[in-house]
């Protein structure tokens, strides 16, 4: 064994150095043209470098690194193991190609808010490696605080918008409600132990013997901390504020990867950090994943902008990850290892697969939003005609997230329901009744998902335009292409090769559950467990689908005729359609709305009957908003109501003020 | 090896030919229930046949979307017929999709049909997506739960196996699948747009599902969504016969069983389809938002198959 010269944690650090770099030196080589387009390609090269360093750290043993930096006696350290390595792998793929794609979609963006963008976007991807690299409490909460702010920034890039203003303000409220959980978080796991132990650094925490209380009182505070940054019901609010807010290739960065830095605290928390799990907290992650899902889910059946349709997507599909979250925790905790590493591999599979369909979807509307200058649903249609390469590279997307063979969204699917159907083996009988349902919930969520996935893609890529101003719309540029041909090839590989991928994934899962998942088939045949009870090899399947639909279309094109004939759309007789005479994507999700009121507060507004411009609009708003949020919100304003009649603005109320609290302390 | 890829393409072709049969069988049922003259029993092929030698007669505005639709939708039914075991359990494709896969391959066809009824842009065409992706959206997990109850008794979810252990049980029937049974039924007439969730015969804007996603298309292209149609309804029949009636089906290498089992798969069939015909006689259609609650019944009744599993234990 020979050592190697450079770590991979250091060659990861100096990826975030040199982002940190760009980063600034985009505020000052705005008048360069040369240089300021040199920015975007140089992060993008960097972002392929950190998914390289990651392939590597899965590989390596882990390495850490202590940095001079920070407070005295409080230096930086930095560890990277296989679980850090696998979501470096996540975020440098994914941010590369929307970093890639960037370069085209920034391109005319007004030169002083560009460098501000180049600036935070870059802290930005900074930030979130390093919150995978800290190896203990103080790096973990300054990257984290990194990550928050500058995407806060992101989000705020329209800042001039009040709507934006406003999206941006819930967010930073909730990222912080769930940083200060997280502070406390940290703070039992070093003090919380039979012995406190010394310092900070998540070394120290892994040896801290925990009680099953405190352990409990830690996984809650990390469930609510980092649920608030991944978006679960209830904390999941400012998602669809904050994301349709941001420019798109930030949106698809914020969703594709930074909900996955919160599920990798989770992870590291859980499996890593505590040395103490109990089944309750599986089952408790497990119903609010579940919860998660379903309600995302139906509430971008009902969306009619399309980034916050993707927006309420990726909470159903974090509620996903956290479902399989939850199971892995059931089964390890009933030391089911086997079965545990199967949901573990589920759940890591669909991180990885959410990054890249959900990044291409996200950089896709921004090509839409760029060409049509619209977001709203109800003004775009047909698009497929005009912008070709981003409508099949969003296919590709809508195709995999819909959960459809062979792309990648149904190999985690089908992981996650393999997982559900060997339940029967838990020890706990009042479990295996939940499983059945829960195993339902999933199920019904994904066929969703293929409804909202429908409507996304018909009524924003198909039919006809429903503004004329669309015909001129242009197709996306070349950076742009690049980057949805790199993320809709990683959708193709994700899904064509899980077996390779699971290889790669090994080293995680080893870590996390002390097992790696035994593949009983070969190369080409995924079979978890054992062949004879599930197997699925989709690029046999592929294979035979492609060769089936060619072969039909040739045995068509023998045998008969291939005349065609254009000819106007069929209008039932009657001439005077129009293209808005289409569905609309409230139409399209108003079944949705109709079976699922309970959830929604639908606020119609019906026409007058002698109103000359009759119109007729209705608006699903989220129930938790008037229910939880409100009453928070109208309390707080109360107690701040309250405190203020103490405030008179007279010296002398401030002066007795003072003497009162001398007094009062003085008697203490 | 190489007989089991022969047998499994003969099995495949086969199912690709005889389903038109199927249909015209169904159809020629229902007539003589309702007392009309019925159709000869292979109408459906002239139709396919009849539609081939026309002339294609497309939107303006269609995209390659639209023209590639129609192959698409087939080659995925071809591909869902060759995963069902039919006449023989040694399928040798069936290791690289199992149940799941197939709920996957008919939502695959699914979502393509949907896509092109969207692609032209009428309102009929957009109003069919939707209903379809209605009823899909309920359907689909209530079938994976059907599939979840069979293979929690065979502890696989490869087809096969789960014919292999429910063809040699000790149990006539078992409970669980008794209740999977019933909703598989009412899944099925959703799935393959029969009454009383949706009617094959109509073009009435108020109840068509199926016809109005297809009113854009002609010629080559709706023949072949008619026969990946008829291709569809003869799978869901196999599936049913494959999980609740597998008596029959040859096993592996037994080849002296083949013809046999093609015979019982004829009886099966022919049975099946005079009782959905007859259940179609007797019922009403639905007005489309009872079908929710219909697909939703299907849904309890089946996650109640599987709960009973796991009471009984059996």
């Amino acid at each position: 064994m020979f050592e190697p010269v450079i770590l991979p944690v250091q060659l990861a650090w100096g990826i975030v150095l040199f982002w940190l770099a760009l980063g600034f030196s985009s505020l000052f080589t705005q008048q360069t043209p040369r240089l300021r387009g040199l920015i975007f390609p140089l992060g993008a090269l960097a972002a392929l470098c950190l998914a390289g360093v990651g392939v590597i750290g899965l590989i390596d043993p882990a390495s850490a690194i202590v940095l001079p930096i920070g407070l005295p006696d409080l230096p930086f350290h930095l560890r990277l193991d296989a679980l850090s390595a696998f979501f470096l792998v996540l975020l440098g793929g994914s941010a590369f190609g929307v970093t890639v794609y960037s370069i085209g979609y920034f391109k005319d963006m007004e030169r002083g808010s560009l460098a501000l963008l180049a600036f935070w976007y870059h802290l930005f991807l900074a930030g979130m490696t390093l919150v995978l690299l800290a190896d203990d409490a103080y790096a973990f909460m300054v990257a984290w605080e990194v990550m928050a702010l500058s995407s806060y920034f992101l989000v705020t890039t329209d800042h001039d918008i009040p709507d934006i203003r406003r999206a941006g303000f819930l967010y930073l409220l909730i990222a912080h409600v769930g940083a200060i959980a997280l502070l406390l978080c940290f703070g039992v796991l070093q003090g919380g132990g039979l012995e406190a132990s010394g310092d900070f650094t998540f070394a120290s925490m892994r040896l801290a013997e925990m009680t099953p209380f405190w352990g409990s009182v830690v996984f809650l505070l990390a469930l609510f901390g980092f649920g608030a940054k991944a978006g679960l019901v209830p904390l999941h609010v400012w998602l669809p504020e904050a994301h349709p807010a941001a420019p798109s290739p930030v949106s698809a960065l914020m969703s594709g990867v930074m909900l996955k830095t919160a599920i990798y605290g989770l992870l590291r928390v859980t499996f890593d950090l505590l040395n103490v799990q109990q089944g309750w907290w599986g089952t408790l992650a497990l119903t609010l994943g579940l919860l998660t899902a379903l309600y995302g889910v139906i509430f971008a059946a009902v969306q009619s902008d399309m980034k916050r349709l993707l927006a309420w997507s990726s909470i159903e599909n974090i509620g996903v990850i956290v479902a399989a979250f939850g199971l892995t925790l059931i089964f390890y905790t009933d030391g089911k290892g086997a079965l545990a590493a199967l949901t573990m591999t589920a759940l890591l599979y669909h991180a990885l697969n959410h990054a890249f369909f959900k990044g291409l979807l996200f950089i896709g509307t921004g090509s839409v939003l760029h060409a049509t200058g619209s977001r709203h649903m109800g003004h775009l249609g047909g698009l497929m005609r005009f912008m070709p390469w981003t409508a099949w590279l969003t296919l590709i997307g809508a195709l995999a997230i819909a959960g459809l063979p062979p792309l990648n969204g149904f190999v985690s699917e089908w992981l996650l329901l393999q997982a559900f159907l060997l339940t029967p083996g838990l020890n706990q009988p009042y479990l295996n009744m939940v499983i059945p349902v829960a195993a339902a919930s999933v199920a019904l969520a994904a066929a969703l998902a293929a409804y909202v996935m429908v409507k996304f893609f018909g009524v924003v890529f198909l039919g006809q335009p429903r503004d004329a101003k669309l015909n001129h719309a242009h197709e996306a540029s070349w950076p742009e292409r690049l980057g949805m041909i790199w993320l809709a090839a990683g959708c193709v590989l994700l899904g064509l090769f899980p077996t390779q991928v699971i290889g790669w994934m090994a080293p995680v899962v080893q870590l996390l559950t002390g097992q790696t998942l035994i593949n009983d088939g070969n190369w080409i045949l995924l079979a978890p467990v054992d062949a004879a009870r599930a197997s699925y090899a989709p690029l046999i399947f592929f294979g035979v689908l492609l060769v089936t639909v060619l072969l039909v279309f040739i045995w068509v094109r023998r045998i008969y005729h291939g005349r065609v004939r254009r000819a106007d759309a069929w209008d039932c007789g009657y001439p005077e359609q129009t293209s808005r005479m289409q569905d609309t994507a409230e139409g399209f999700g108003q079944p949705i709305r109709h079976i699922f009121e309970m959830f929604m507060r639908v606020e119609r507004e019906e026409p007058d009957p002698f109103d000359r411009h009759p119109r007729h609009t209705s608006a699903s708003l989220d129930k938790i908003w008037f229910i939880v949020y409100l009453p928070i919100a109208r309390l707080a304003g109360w107690i701040s109501d309250q405190a203020g009649r103490l405030q008179h603005g007279r010296i002398q109320w401030y002066l007795i003020y003072s003497f009162a609290t001398l007094i009062f302390l003085l008697v203490l | 090896m190489t007989a089991g890829i022969l047998l499994q393409i003969a099995q495949t072709l086969l199912a690709i030919l005889l389903a038109p049969l199927l249909l015209g069988w169904v159809n020629q049922c229902r007539a003589w229930l309702q007392g009309r003259g019925a159709p000869p029993i292979t109408q459906p092929y002239r139709s396919i046949r009849k539609l081939f030698h026309k002339d294609a007669v497309i939107a303006h505005n269609a995209s390659p979307l639209f023209r590639f639709a129609p192959y698409m939708i087939f080659a995925c039914m071809a591909l869902a017929a060759g995963i069902v075991p039919m006449i023989v359990n040694d399928l040798p494709f069936s290791p690289a999709a199992d149940a799941i896969a197939l709920v996957g391959v008919f939502a695959l066809a699914r979502v393509f049909l949907a896509l092109a009824a969207m692609d032209i842009g009428t309102s009929f065409g957009t109003l069919g997506a939707r209903r379809e992706m209605l009823v899909a959206f309920l359907a689909e997990p209530a079938l994976l739960m059907v599939f979840f109850t069979a293979s929690l008794i065979s502890q696989s979810t490869e087809l096969p196996h789960i014919v292999e252990t429910l063809a040699h049980s000790e149990f006539a029937i078992y409970p669980s699948l008794a209740f999977a049974a019933v909703a598989f039924w009412m899944i099925s007439v959703a799935e393959n747009a029969r009454i009383p969730v949706d009617n094959p015969t109509t073009h009435l804007e108020l109840t068509m599902i199926h016809e109005a996603m297809i009113l854009e298309y002609s010629a080559r292209h709706l023949a072949l969504i008619e026969w990946a149609v008829a291709l569809k309804l003869f799978t869901y029949s196999a599936l049913g016969i494959a999980l609740f009636l597998p008596w029959g089906i040859a096993a592996a290498g037994d080849w002296g069983a083949l013809p046999l089992a093609v015979l019982a798969l004829f009886a099966k069939m022919a049975g099946g389809g005079f009782l959905l015909a007859f259940m179609e006689a007797i019922s009403a259609k639905l007005r489309l938002f009872r079908v929710p609650e219909y697909l939703g019944t299907a849904f309890l009744l089946a996650v109640l198959g599987m709960l009973i599993h796991f009471l009984l234990e059996v």
